[in-house]
């Protein structure tokens, strides 16, 4: 009876972490500017990104829409807006909130759960990237010649992998957060690093087997590899043929692999960032502020 | 009796005291270094491999790493020059900037010099790595002219740094987000990817504003063989217009500073801190 409400205790505390940090986040991100402005802001940065590739593929290619590798680009540079949004968000949380507002130690030490709180961070970074993905896709729709049948997307398929998929970047993001921890200010750059780092290797705007050899079982090795083929195969089939790199494998054996690698990173993330936290109390560092 | 110094010789002083700690400082931080390099890097390999999967020519994976360099410039005046007024302020320094017996436009002067040779120092290091990678083939029409345009183009962008950290000297928190903005925007219209002749003339002609734009520009024509086919305007036009940028935002920045540094302490926001 005592465990069981003990457990619905940690339950709620988790929850109500989760929840405000969500609205905390919120607040951080958006009270910043006007709502418009702001809006303008969150569309601006993804459409000039995604442009970018659309003018190098338009000059190369006169303009070839109907070629499959347009999809699988722009479809990729889309969701990829999660990735960045979303693991460096949460681990930005850390630096954010004990060198900016110098307010970690305080949430440290109020009666919140420190991991949930993080992820809650990440919220606001997900609703935004969202918007941001949402716009990107449908200026693709009505300017690119970009072709979704709506009637003929695997909607479950979709959901599912965006479901798992943010889940797994939520838990990359903490292990990012469990180091910074141990980081000093300056070192903010290091989600953006990793981020890179995994637009390069998952295969995101171009297919993996253009990358040299040795590089390409980094890439396999991913979670996010097999995130965004799924996500591509559910929106648009025919990208998938196109390209041999994942083309032996079927969406149950992708699912299952993606499933598998998402499991794999709960549980580290959840023993780095235990380790690391427990190694920065153990060198006092949870709020030392190291601005410079 | 301490001797004092004052005039040039205090603006010069300033200046060296400046650029000293984006010299020396930077090169103590050695994980500085690989963020600047490593990131970069991480954009020009992705975009060199795009160009590679839709099969374009080799010449373009060599204007990816010509722009990836360059971009290392614009990084640098993003936020080491156009926002630093506003970390200064966030850290506490900058009352005492304003209240030493010394010129700011000698101090924005010696960021600029000091990120100028900190990052020229970052860029070679992308251009040799990015070309040994991608085994990118330069013929260089003439390095006179191509090392006047690298001249002209960074003296106009670390002038336009210098005039915008004037403006940023009066913003807070949204001085972040609107440096933040200032990236693919900028990437796009400046064409750090692609020859800018590929855009709308106009919207070319607009993007020129930012120095980077032309130079660029004149720096691909001047060092690729195909070159002058792909260039927006003449490389002698472009030197033109670049010289003309020097002037107008030097002089901007020394009126800007002048007006929003009066304006800053009118209005109380030198030291004001809205996180």
């Amino acid at each position: 009876m005592i465990n069981f409400q003990l457990s619905t205790f940690n339950l709620q505390q988790k929850w109500r972490s989760f929840r405000m940090a969500s609205w905390l986040g919120w607040q951080i991100e958006s009270n910043w500017a006007d709502p418009f402005l702001f809006a303008v802001y969150s569309i601006v940065k993804p459409l000039a990104g995604a442009a970018i590739l659309v003018v190098m593929y338009t000059v190369i290619t006169n303009g070839d829409y109907e070629s499959p590798i347009f999809p699988y680009i722009y479809l990729g540079n889309a969701f990829y807006i999660y990735v960045g949004q979303l693991m460096t968000g949460i681990s930005w949380a850390v630096i954010d909130d004990r060198e900016h507002y110098k307010t970690l130690k305080y949430i440290y030490a109020a009666p919140i759960h420190f991991p949930t709180y993080l992820l809650g961070r990440g919220v606001a970074r997900f609703l935004i990237a969202t918007i941001s993905v949402i716009v990107t896709i449908i200026f693709g729709v009505l300017f690119l010649r970009l072709h979704i049948d709506l009637a003929a997307v695997n909607w479950l398929l979709f959901v599912a992998s965006v479901i798992i998929g943010v889940i797994m970047l939520a838990l990359m993001g903490l292990i990012l957060a469990g180091a910074m921890l141990l980081l000093v200010h300056h070192m903010w750059e290091l989600g953006g690093a990793v981020a890179g780092a995994l637009y390069l290797f998952s295969g995101a705007i171009f297919p993996l087997d253009v990358l040299p050899p040795f590089l390409r079982p980094i890439g396999y090795l991913m979670p996010i590899t097999y995130w965004l083929e799924l996500l591509r195969r559910s929106l648009v089939g025919s990208v998938a043929q196109a390209f041999p790199t994942l083309s032996g494998l079927n969406n149950a054996q992708l699912m299952g692999i993606l499933l598998g690698l998402t499991a794999l990173f709960a549980l580290a993330s959840l023993g780095i960032f235990h380790w690391c936290e427990n190694k920065a109390k153990e060198k006092g560092v949870i709020d030392v502020i190291t601005n410079y | 009796m301490t001797r004092k110094n004052s005039g040039w010789v205090l603006f010069i002083q300033t200046v060296i005291a400046r650029a000293y700690p984006r010299v020396i400082g930077q090169q103590r931080e050695k994980s500085w270094m690989f963020f600047e390099i490593f990131l970069p890097m991480l954009s020009v390999a992705a975009y060199v491999f795009v160009y590679r999967a839709i099969r374009a020519p080799e010449e373009y994976v060599g204007f990816v790493v010509m722009g990836g360099a360059m971009l290392a410039f614009w990084m640098n005046v993003l936020w080491n020059m156009s926002s630093q007024l506003y970390w200064e302020k966030e850290q506490g320094n900058l009352a005492l900037y304003i209240m030493a017996p010394c010129s700011m436009m000698a101090i924005l002067l010696g960021m600029a010099a000091g990120g100028l040779f900190a990052t020229t120092l970052r860029a070679v290091v992308i251009v040799g790595l990015g070309s040994w990678m991608f085994q990118v083939h330069y013929t260089v029409a003439s390095f006179t002219q191509l090392f006047a345009v690298f001249f002209l183009a960074m003296v106009a962008l670390y002038g336009l740094g210098m005039m915008t950290a004037s403006i940023f000297l009066l913003m807070s928190r949204e001085a972040w987000h609107l440096a933040n903005l200032a990236q693919e925007p900028i990437y796009l219209a400046s064409g750090f990817y692609f020859p800018i002749k590929n855009l709308n003339f106009w919207m070319a002609a607009a993007a020129s504003i930012i120095p980077l734009t032309l130079g660029l520009d004149a720096m691909r024509q001047l060092a690729f063989a195909s070159g002058p086919a792909i260039g927006f305007l003449s490389v002698r036009i472009e030197m033109w217009v670049l010289a003309a940028l020097c002037v107008i935002f030097l002089v901007g920045a020394r009126l800007l500073l002048d007006y929003m540094e009066r304006l800053a302490i009118r209005e109380g926001r030198l030291t004001e801190s809205r996180r």
